[in-house]
């Protein structure tokens, strides 16, 4: 629990420890920059290759600081990458996993931690070791049942469940709950168990503890692992590869696989078709970076 | 296991203090809670019915996706299927396995590299995120700043890092290449391209995540050291060394185990990066990729492919089964 209360680490331990100062310092302020210099090379690397224009790096070269910066690379990669679609796809495909989650890991949650019964750990068990397999283990069953279970061809163009949103949101959501399951139902344990006797006194129902009582109180863990499921799903590269075939219905990361083959060995281009799509990435680290790592440590504490 | 939990233990538990995990605050949590549940509860018909929804619907979700297409795996891989008609579907035996292991010729070296993938990430960057931890823990100006950029790349796909390195090890356009002065030259590498290096510049690549991630879990679980005992320890006349391996370094062990199966199901699970790059070919083959290989394009061999995901399988299980024990297990009072 005290992670969410902080979430971010304490840089400073508590009074009384003995910390050697000076020189000592020194060495690890040096180390600490030099790293720090070393992560950053890359990143910075793509943006400055994306903010000059082709003609300019093929005269200068990459590796000089000559010409113009403008941001004409990331415009025309927008367009001519088709962006928008993507984007709108990952929209698609998100928000739904997350929610949809949140939800079942919610109620999954509550039903084993809230109430005892026979099965809660081997439930608890399943879920958890479901969550840690390695995606690629289901992925040929997976495929085929999608690919044999026939629907209507209003409800979906290939006349099954392949190449549609909901195959990826599907097993997303499936996959993802195990985790959130874990988390939530260390967390609703941790609750005290007065305040669901209190409101079975009052006749409350199973549905109205979890609804009215349980989740509102989640609040702070459901904030943290919903900034993370965003992340993770919005970052899933492999689903979507395996179960959409048509190009125009991918999500923004595995789009980025045909970056490569659409914009030839135009690296300006290529560099500014990656910053772009870390521009969602970018906004959640600048407005939500404490509930991410609130998040990512919240899994961590299950030990 | 579900004996431990039923037992009513503890019945005064105080709740959860700094050390303590969560995993055993729950299961102090369980016991408290059946001794109440056996005096107070008593749920209606439309409780059960509400539960049995809640217990029954993410169940049947796991079940569906995740656990009865494990198992067709493990059958499929004893069969011989092109894909396409349920009918085709004909029994092989162990020959899948045999094929596998004598005559596919990427077999052995992705297991290789699969080894030395988790061997990279055990000894250089989990060991590095750790490092990270401990001297951003310390009283340093900037530690904000400085943990602000090693996380940076958590929050990256892999795809994308695929993409991000790709552009500063290309031969041509490079940074990499300018730095060691190659670039134009003869001696200039391409790094994800060539085969003798370009599984270690992958590896590179995917330390400058998981570091990041390692460093991020230490963080909080240094945090999480009860301070008296690095206290008693400098007064007992230990150095820094000698306090961090042999009280604070134990103290974190809920985080050892976490971050231990976190490396090996990471090594496990590397896939973006490699296909990415070129989809897991010319030294950069991992079971992974290999398992795609085998089920999608023409010539489609599902029961390679499933033979290939059923070895996978079973090496994920050893860190699955250890964290599963250490979790859930009797072992883990925290």
């Amino acid at each position: 629990m005290s992670t969410l209360a902080s979430p971010a680490p304490r840089t400073a331990s508590s009074a009384g420890i003995p910390r050697k100062a000076g020189k000592r310092h020194y060495g690890t302020h040096i180390f600490l920059a030099v790293m720090a210099v070393m992560w950053l090379i890359p990143l910075l690397w793509s943006v400055y290759t994306a903010l000059r224009p082709k003609a300019d790096t093929d005269k200068y070269g990459y590796f000089s600081v000559g010409g113009a910066f403008n941001f004409d690379n990331f415009i025309q990669a927008w367009t001519q990458g088709g962006f928008s679609k993507y984007f709108m796809n990952s929209l698609l495909i998100t928000v739904p996993s997350v929610l949809l989650t949140l939800l079942f890991a919610s109620m999954m949650a509550f039903a084993v931690s809230r109430v005892s019964w026979k099965f809660n750990v081997t439930l608890l068990i399943m879920f958890t070791a479901g969550n840690l397999l390695p995606p690629q283990v289901l992925a040929a069953p997976l495929f085929e049942m999608f690919k044999h279970l026939t629907l209507p061809y209003s409800f979906s163009d290939s006349g099954n469940l392949l190449n549609t949103y909901i195959s990826v949101i599907a097993v997303d959501t499936a996959f993802q709950i195990g985790f959130c399951t874990f988390v939530l139902s260390n967390y609703m344990k941790a609750l005290s168990s007065d305040l669901t006797e209190a409101a079975l006194v009052d006749g409350a129902g199973i549905w109205r503890q979890y609804w009215n009582i349980i989740l509102p109180l989640c609040r702070p863990a459901l904030a943290a692992l919903g900034t993370l499921e965003v992340i993770f799903i919005y970052n899933d590269f492999f689903w979507p590869l395996l179960f959409i075939q048509s190009g125009d219905r991918l999500p923004v990361t595995t789009a980025i696989n045909n970056l490569q083959g659409q914009f030839l060995s135009n690296y300006n281009l290529i560099a500014a078709g990656a910053m772009i799509t870390l521009i969602p990435t970018l906004i959640i680290y600048l407005v939500l970076q404490r509930q991410f790592v609130a998040g990512l440590t919240l899994g961590s504490s299950k030990g | 296991m579900s004996t431990t939990a039923e037992k009513p233990a503890a019945p005064d538990s105080e709740p959860g203090t700094a050390g303590q995990s969560l995993a055993a605050l729950g299961r102090r949590g369980v016991g408290r809670r059946t001794i109440r549940t056996g005096r107070v509860r008593r749920l209606t018909r439309r409780d059960r019915l509400v539960l049995a929804v809640m217990v029954g619907l993410p169940t049947l979700i796991q079940l569906l996706l995740v656990w009865l297409p494990t198992l067709f795996s493990i059958a499929l891989s004893f069969t011989r299927w092109n894909g396409l008609d349920l009918k085709d579907i004909k029994p092989a035996g162990t020959d899948n396995y045999r094929f596998v292991v004598e005559d596919y010729p990427p077999f052995w070296p992705a297991m290789q590299h699969n080894i030395l993938w988790l061997v990279f990430l055990a000894l250089i960057a989990t060991p590095l995120g750790l490092l990270l931890a401990v001297l951003l823990d310390q009283k340093i100006r900037g530690s904000k700043i400085y943990q602000s950029i090693f996380f940076t790349p958590v929050m990256l796909s892999l795809a994308l890092i695929g993409i991000i390195w790709q552009l500063f090890y290309n031969r041509d356009s490079g940074l990499l290449n300018y730095l060691l002065g190659t670039a134009g030259t003869p001696a200039a590498v391409d790094w994800f391209g060539d085969s003798n290096v370009n599984i270690w510049a992958a590896m590179v690549a995917a330390t400058w995540r998981h570091a990041g991630y390692v460093m991020i879990l230490y963080l909080a679980g240094l945090k999480g050291v009860d301070p008296s005992l690095r206290e008693a320890a400098s007064i007992d006349g230990a150095n820094a060394v000698q306090t961090f391996f042999r009280v604070v370094f134990p103290a974190m062990r809920p985080v050892n185990i976490v971050i231990v199966v976190i490396t090996i199901i990471e090594s496990l699970r590397a896939f973006d990066i490699v296909y990415i790059i070129n989809r897991g070919t010319n030294g950069l083959e991992l079971l992974s990729a290999l398992v795609i290989q085998n089920l999608v394009g023409e010539g489609q061999v599902i029961g390679v492919g499933s033979s290939l995901a059923v070895i996978l399988l079973v090496i994920s299980l050893i860190p699955i089964v250890f964290y599963l024990i250490r979790t859930f297990g009797k072992e883990s009072k925290a």
